[in-house]
């Protein structure tokens, strides 16, 4: 339905879309996930025709928007902060975008309630936005925006501006929403956690690009590159060296030799011997090394730190360099002592220099 | 307990009231005994006599007050929204210096402003001169002085400011992410103006829409010098009744008029600007404003940076340009008229030439005014300190003096001056032999300023502040110095500089309270420009330069205090 291709932009000087590309399907809903200053929000008010790139273009179902002004777009943009009127009471905040239609009061009154029920806020209508709660607020903006029933909903980090809990619960209300509206989403965030739970796909966004796409499991699967995993908290990463491809994929490190698994998505004919790799090694997985025979994926070091999380223990471990690697244990050990541990093939990982 | 408490309260209501005493006996004597008796005669004299031709006598100005009030603020805003838009949204170059000069004409003395105008549009100003040289024409060609143009011109180059500063300032505080989500929800641009960013700044369009009907329906220096006899509005009518006519039943009636007049709009004024709230942007100012892009809005930006310039920098300009021009017959010769510069106009301020005892040579008129501003200083900042720590003490009494000492605020000057006439005539207080009523009663006017401006750097030290201090060793005394006095001094300084620049130019008030032989030096610019000859007018031109450049001088200051609250 949507597709963005090649869209450039800089600001103050300094490119910041080198040359992004991707589209939205009907009723999906696409998460745009980037450290912040990456551009993300940019690409939002490209799309609702806010701002105008400085090359590329945006279509809808095949035809050129770039000529189609802001109000005439129908698309649907939830702000950061919300951008709630603050001259106007919650209904008439909502009521907006439907008296812009020029849709009759019955039928406006009859949508605006509809919207309101939507985000559980039914008895609140006749407040002023100024008296709302963040949550609130948060719940009025959604429905501000979907009320007009746009053709696409953009929503710039909606849950940026609230607490954990509350973050956690109105996320799953999101998702809700977004699969019971059926309406195509773009949604803006830099929190991995929040991206994985409500994305049908993923954009990971670096340096101006869309560095890998995907669906939420196969990006955590697969990560593009070392800065991928390291952005998504993926685990410990490992500098290395290949020293053989044949039979099988071994790395060098400082740490001793490893095996990983190697199949690159980017790369399908696998990499070459002497080739600068990094290892992501994951957390979970690991086990005590009994076989003191056990040369590859084996890790030794000293426990630094010991934290009880409930499933299990994470233990940060201290080995050569000062480096810390961190692992889930189902045991703890006592801090201060040294541990072997060995990673099975499937939790270490090879990612490619860019 | 409940004694213990209630002791406790009384004792703060004294503290309170003992830190009142000054202020408010100051209050007293010199401006509610005064307006008491413009009621007086104006009701009791004035209203008595009261006849058909009276009526008319008070009606004719009063319309024409209310007139030319309405349309000065309706040009302002003509010219201040668009400005206002401009320093609110837009970056562009020169933006900081063009902001400065924006602020000053608000402070400049009205004889200044009159005299620049003079010197750019008058019949001996620059323009007319060029125009009558390059044409060779007999007479000046444009003829705006003594016509109401020349005074909404001069209104509207004094209260621009005001717009500029309450609506822009609004509008860049105003998130312009408002206007996106309007735009996104289907709001055309015009649209979404209407129904986001308008209705925002409403209170603040109309609230500054107040202020400067109020200083044009109060003005009186800018409609005498550059109005002429035609264009009387009050001020000048109930100058006119009391100076030349002596009729001061008729004064008095007219200073009722204006008094009530200006005391509705001071409340009005007060409600509106009481309610103003706008939603703030979260990444601060910076980020709402840009470059103007595309050949439409670069236009007209700049049509509106230099439109600004030509209004805000040609008079003042002229008047700098004009007070060292030699454009007439130089003294003592016939005939050969000499152009050129010259600064014979400054060199004869320091000569007497008429050898007259009533004449006065302007340098002495300038040491008369540097000693009435020093007074007015320290009146108005004792008194004004006195009043700030007062208003610090949680007492119930203050709820009714702040607005009290806010009062002549909403006052005419003229109305002051009548005022001090009627009941200041008689020893040890008599306007012809006590010279301390000229610096009071500039007190008068500087001390809601002075108030405004101390009162917020007080409050602003957290008493935390205080305590850290004597923990770490520090004695009360001490502490004041350590703490108070650093933090406030900025506050101070400010208030200072600005007593002492609203003394130095105050003209209503000192027209009727200058004696003849101790004019100040807007009273000696006013002489000096009513007089014929070309000497006397370059006189007046430098002198009114000077005092621009020293009124300028302050404005600058006190803009780099940065003070909290602005400087409005």
């Amino acid at each position: 339905m949507l597709q963005v291709t090649d869209i450039w932009k800089s600001y103050e000087g300094k490119p910041l879309l080198c040359g992004v590309s991707f589209s939205v399907d009907p009723g999906e809903t696409v998460c745009l996930l980037g450290a912040s200053g990456s551009g993300k929000s940019t690409i939002l008010r490209i799309i609702a025709g806010l701002e105008m790139p400085e090359a590329g273009r945006v279509l809808w179902r095949g035809e050129d928007l770039s000529s189609v002004p802001v109000y005439q777009r129908q698309f649907g943009l939830m702000f950061q902060d919300y951008a709630l009127f603050p001259h106007r009471s919650v209904a008439e905040n909502v009521a907006f975008g439907l008296r812009m239609q020029r849709l009759a009061q019955s039928e406006i009154d009859t949508r605006v309630r509809e919207a309101l029920e939507l985000v559980n806020l039914d008895a609140f209508g006749q407040r002023r936005v100024t008296d709302l709660s963040g949550g609130e607020q948060q719940r009025v903006a959604l429905a501000r925006a979907l009320a007009p029933r746009p053709r696409l909903l953009m929503l710039d980090e909606p849950l940026g501006a609230l607490d954990r809990t509350l973050r956690e619960q109105l996320l799953d209300e999101l998702r809700q929403i977004l699969r019971r509206t059926q309406v195509p989403a773009i949604y803006v965030t830099h929190d991995q956690e929040e991206a994985f739970a409500i994305s049908d796909r993923l954009l990971l966004l670096h340096e101006g690009d869309v560095v890998q796409a995907g669906i939420p499991a196969e990006v955590y699967e697969r990560p593009v590159s070392a800065w991928a995993a390291q952005f998504l908290g993926l685990g410990n990463l490992l500098e290395g060296r290949i020293v053989s491809t044949n039979p099988i994929t071994e790395v060098e490190t400082a740490l001793g030799p490893f095996q990983p698994l190697c199949s690159h998505p980017n790369r399908p004919d696998g990499h070459r011997p002497g080739e600068e790799v990094t290892l992501l090694l994951r957390p979970s997985g690991a086990l005590a090394a009994n076989d003191p025979q056990a040369a590859v994926n084996r890790i030794e070091g000293e426990v630094a730190d010991v934290v009880f999380r409930g499933d299990g223990f994470r233990v940060d471990l201290k080995v050569l360099k000062g480096q810390e690697l961190r692992f889930y244990l189902g045991q703890a050990p006592s801090v201060g002592q040294p541990l072997s541990l060995v990673l099975p093939r499937e939790s270490v990982l090879c990612l490619g220099k860019e | 307990m409940r004694l213990a408490r209630g002791l406790r309260a009384w004792s703060v209501e004294r503290q309170a009231l003992l830190l009142w005493a000054a202020p408010l006996f100051f209050l007293l004597i010199f401006f509610f005994w005064p307006l008491g008796a413009i009621f007086r005669v104006g009701l009791v004299e004035g209203a008595s006599q009261l006849g058909l031709e009276q009526v008319a006598r008070v009606w004719r100005p009063f319309a024409f007050t209310l007139y030319q009030a309405f349309l000065s603020t309706l040009l302002t805003l003509l010219v201040g929204l668009p400005a206002a838009y401009l320093f609110a949204r837009y970056e562009f170059p020169g933006k900081r210096v063009l902001r400065v000069l924006t602020s000053i004409p608000f402070i400049l003395p009205t004889v200044v402003v009159a005299a620049s105008f003079n010197a750019l549009l008058g019949p001996r100003g620059l323009l007319n001169v060029g125009l009558m040289e390059l044409l060779g024409l007999g007479e000046p060609p444009i003829r705006l002085l003594n016509s109401l143009g020349a005074i909404l011109l001069a209104h509207v180059f004094y209260n621009t400011t005001i717009v500029i500063r309450m609506v822009g300032g609004a509008w860049s505080g105003l998130d312009p992410r408002l206007v996106q989500a309007a735009q996104v929800l289907g709001a055309s641009r015009w649209r979404a103006f209407r129904e986001v960013t308008l209705p925002l700044l409403l209170p603040s369009i109309l609230a500054s829409a107040l202020l400067v009907f109020l200083f044009d329906f109060t003005s009186f220096g800018v409609v005498l010098l550059l109005g002429g006899p035609r264009y009387a509005t009050l001020e000048v009518e109930i100058y006119i009744q009391a100076l030349h006519m002596l009729n001061l039943p008729m004064a008095g009636l007219l200073s009722l008029v204006q008094l009530l007049c200006t005391l509705v709009l001071t409340v009005v004024y007060s409600r509106a600007s009481g309610g103003i709230v706008v939603p703030v942007a979260p990444r601060g100012e910076a980020a709402n404003t840009r470059r103007p892009t595309g050949r439409v809005e670069r236009l007209i930006t700049w049509i509106l940076v230099l439109g600004l310039l030509l209004l805000l920098v040609s008079p003042l300009a002229a008047l700098a340009l004009r007070s060292v021009t030699r454009l007439d017959a130089a003294r003592g010769e016939r005939g050969e008229v000499q152009y050129g510069l010259t600064t014979q106009y400054y060199q004869e301020l320091f000569i007497n030439r008429r050898q007259s005892l009533f004449y006065v040579p302007p340098i002495e008129a300038a040491r008369n005014s540097l000693v009435y501003a020093g007074v007015t200083l320290a009146i108005s900042l004792s008194l004004g300190f006195l009043a700030a720590y007062a208003l610090l003490r949680p007492a119930r009494i203050n709820r009714w003096l702040d607005p009290l000492f806010m009062l002549p605020l909403g006052t005419s000057a003229v109305t002051l001056g009548l005022g001090f006439i009627l009941v200041f005539n008689r020893p040890p207080l008599d306007v012809r032999s006590f010279p301390l009523l000229i610096p009071i009663a500039h007190s008068l006017v500087a001390l809601p300023f002075v108030v405004r401006s101390l009162q917020p750097a007080l409050g602003s030290i957290p008493n935390q502040l205080r305590q850290a201090a004597a923990v770490l060793g520090a004695s009360p005394l001490r502490v004041w110095r350590e703490i108070d006095l650093p933090i406030i001094a900025r506050a101070a300084l400010g208030s200072a500089i600005f007593a002492f620049t609203i003394s130095l130019g105050e003209f209503g008030a000192t027209t009727f309270l200058a004696r003849p032989e101790y004019p100040t030096l807007p009273v000696a610019i006013f002489r000096f420009l009513s007089q014929p000859g070309a000497l006397n007018y370059g006189q007046a031109l430098a002198m009114a330069t000077i005092l621009m450049l020293v009124t300028s001088a302050g404005i600058l200051l006190i803009e780099r205090l940065e003070l909290p609250g602005g400087s409005l």
